[in-house]
């Protein structure tokens, strides 16, 4: 280990996770890259009440897709369906291609967008999970402000990448 | 700060800093590998930690946990006991880094002196402040009662802390010391979900919340640890050592004074990770009843999700619209009854203060910074992550990302800290690049780094000033209030989906 490497682990406030980037929420409220998936809620478009459970497995690629209620949706057969496809489009807005593709282990070459290289067939997974990891995502939005010291945030600066502080 | 005064703080580290944090390196290669097989390089970290505190009074108890642990028995009271000492170990060095930058800026600071009452004594550590007392495991364990164990409020007044959440909070900690960050996986890393989400619903615990929720959503996005290249060791350490401090009883903040009169504003410091945001601003406190003028800081804090981001940070601070407001217009504060901490924290309440007249934050560096008196850090808190002393700097150059203050450069180099820019706020590299005046906060991870709050530029031959808390209020900048308006408010779709979603 080189002596640039020993000063980075001897350093208190290191990056660890790489800042998301912005985007609308407006249709795809909810992605995250867990459980081994690309996974997330999507809003439907004809429904206020109704949410898509959308999921595309790391490895094998298999997709999913059902509503809240695990009622499958009626757009996903042989090939991903549109609420699929803005999950995808989402995450690499969110992440970034190359962070999404590592977790998803696809090969995208230069050039290719995400979806034209996911080639799974659909597969049943339960919807329950993500949406209820979706539900403790918004029940964040409902903790109450605190005004206490909390000097463990110094631990936790703002950072902002170079690229995009230059406006 | 001059340039001599820079010299001064710059002038190699101080004696025993370097030789106290190897040690702590060997306890964190011991935590990086896991404490369940302690070889013979883990054992020998071990006992030299308990070795340099052997004359503390936590002497005895950490020799006996390092022993302990090195044949196996790893009890969540020796894990306090060497969390407690490697905590002493950093909060030496913070106490001699702060020393030596007070002195060279001629700041005085009032000494550590708990009121009547006040959770925590402080007790001497070979001369110095102890930052650790794991003594107090020991404590939490026989007030492990139902009924729950006593902590510091806020506002300064105990509270009743359920015992069974901090329960929780250790284990999962003891977990981790034991398997070691190389044998964290998924499931481990997520295994502290729920105690975090019945945290957040106790505002006494908020700092244990936004600490362990932190430091999980890293090892979440590290996992399996195992494969990686290198690993943040310090970093971790730290947050597991003050997260099992955090979990003996609760936090130590407590003794808070009434305090009225006019708040002067410096600058904004802003932190956050995934579900948190909090912007911690610094001023200067003119109390009412005369006195010399006090540094200090006070904060709000809101939860958030990851795809809250930028500008928008601050509307989720939104209920505190005199402190943002005084913040974005520059005005200074009046204050009445607020409660202030021995640390020099004021907890903010928004219908005690009012906004006062304008207030420009170079003036106040310039006129009041100089005279102002520090706080006492409290013992616990003290760790050099913490050091955030404002200074004001000018008449500088800059070259290749670092400040020299000497008339006719060739001086001493302040490294910027660039990467500490929030995205909420008006500051760039650039203007930070050609700016001739800076707000800023001394901190050290290393070495010494200049975080700006604030600068003073000439762009295209006109003055130009930008704080961070300049957009507190919403962006002033119109190509960025278009490309809010493009991306839309997400804040109000994500409380729209928990309207409807959350309560079904």
């Amino acid at each position: 280990m080189n002596a640039d490497e020993t000063a980075w682990e001897r350093r208190s406030v290191v990056p660890v996770v790489p800042p998301v980037a912005p985007r609308k929420l407006a249709k795809v409220p909810f992605v995250e890259l867990a459980d081994g998936r690309l996974q997330g809620v999507v809003s439907s478009g004809s429904d206020i009440e109704r949410v898509y459970v959308s999921s595309i497995t790391a490895g094998t690629h298999a997709l999913s897709c059902s509503t809240n209620n695990n009622r499958p949706c009626g757009a996903l057969h042989g090939h991903a369906c549109k609420h699929i496809r803005m999950l995808a489009d989402e995450a690499v807005v969110q992440y970034g291609l190359d962070r999404v593709a590592r977790y998803l282990r696809v090969e995208v070459p230069a050039g290719d967008s995400l979806m034209s290289c996911i080639h799974g067939q659909p597969e049943r997974t339960p919807a329950a999970v993500v949406f209820s990891r979706f539900l403790r995502h918004l029940a964040y939005l409902e903790v109450a402000d605190s005004t206490d010291p909390l000097a463990e945030l110094h631990w936790f600066p703002s950072t902002a990448p170079y690229k995009e502080v230059a406006r | 700060m001059l340039d001599v005064q820079l010299g001064e703080v710059l002038a190699g580290g101080p004696e025993g800093a370097d030789e106290a944090l190897d040690l702590v390196a060997g306890f964190d290669d011991a935590l990086t590998l896991g404490l369940a097989r302690v070889g013979e390089d883990a054992a020998a970290a071990l006992s030299a930690l308990a070795g340099a505190l052997a004359a503390s009074p936590i002497g005895d108890r950490v020799s006996e946990a390092a022993d302990k642990v090195a044949t196996g028995s790893i009890a969540g009271e020796h894990l306090a006991a060497l969390a407690g000492g490697r905590a002493a170990l950093c909060g030496a060095v913070h106490d001699a880094l702060l020393g030596r930058l007070d002195t060279a800026l001629g700041r005085p600071r009032t000494p550590w002196n708990p009121a009547p009452g006040a959770p925590r004594p402080d007790r001497p550590l070979g001369g110095q402040a102890a930052s650790g007392d794991p003594r107090d495991g020991q404590e939490a364990r026989s007030g492990d009662s139902p009924g729950g164990q006593e902590a510091g409020s806020g506002d300064g007044v105990p509270v009743q802390v359920p015992g069974h959440l901090l329960d929780g909070c250790r284990m999962w900690l003891r977990e981790l010391a034991i398997v070691g960050w190389r044998g964290v996986d998924h499931d481990l890393a997520g295994a502290a979900d729920q105690a975090i989400e019945a945290l957040l619903a106790v505002p006494e615990l908020r700092g244990l919340a936004v600490l362990l929720d932190g430091l999980a959503a890293e090892l979440r996005a590290s996992s399996p640890v195992a494969t990686m290249d290198r690993l943040p060791a310090r970093r971790w350490a730290d947050l597991w050592t003050r997260g099992l401090l955090l979990a003996q009883r609760g936090p130590w903040h407590g003794g808070a004074e009434p305090v009225s009169g006019r708040l002067l504003i410096l600058g904004a410091d802003v932190h956050e990770h995934a579900t948190v945001v909090r912007a911690q601003v610094h001023g200067v406190l003119e109390p009412t009843r005369g006195g010399q003028a006090r540094l200090v800081r006070t904060s709000v804090a809101a939860a958030k999700v990851d795809t809250i981001v930028g500008p928008a940070v601050w509307r989720l601070m939104g209920a505190h619209p005199v402190l943002l407001g005084a913040l974005a217009g520059h005005r200074s504060l009046e204050i009445t009854d607020m409660p202030l901490l021995p640390g020099g924290d004021l907890v903010w309440h928004d219908d005690r203060a009012a906004a006062g007249e304008p207030a420009d934050p170079f003036t106040t560096a310039r006129v009041a910074l100089p005279g102002v008196s520090a706080p006492a850090v409290p013992p616990l808190d003290r760790h050099p992550v913490r050091i955030a002393e404002p200074v004001l700097l000018e008449g500088y150059s800059v070259v290749d990302g670092s400040l020299d203050l000497s008339p006719a450069g060739g001086g001493h180099a302040l490294p910027l800290g660039l990467d500490r820019l929030p995205r909420g706020g008006p500051l760039t590299p650039e203007l930070v690049a050609a700016s001739s005046a800076c707000i800023g906060l001394m901190r050290w991870d290393g070495r010494w780094v200049l975080q700006p709050l604030a600068v003073q530029a000439t762009v295209k031959k006109k003055p130009v000033a930008a704080h961070n808390g300049d957009w507190a209020m919403g962006p002033t900048d119109p190509k960025v209030v278009k490309a809010e308006a493009k991306a839309g408010d997400v804040v109000a779709v994500l409380r729209e989906r928990a309207g409807r979603l959350l309560r079904k």
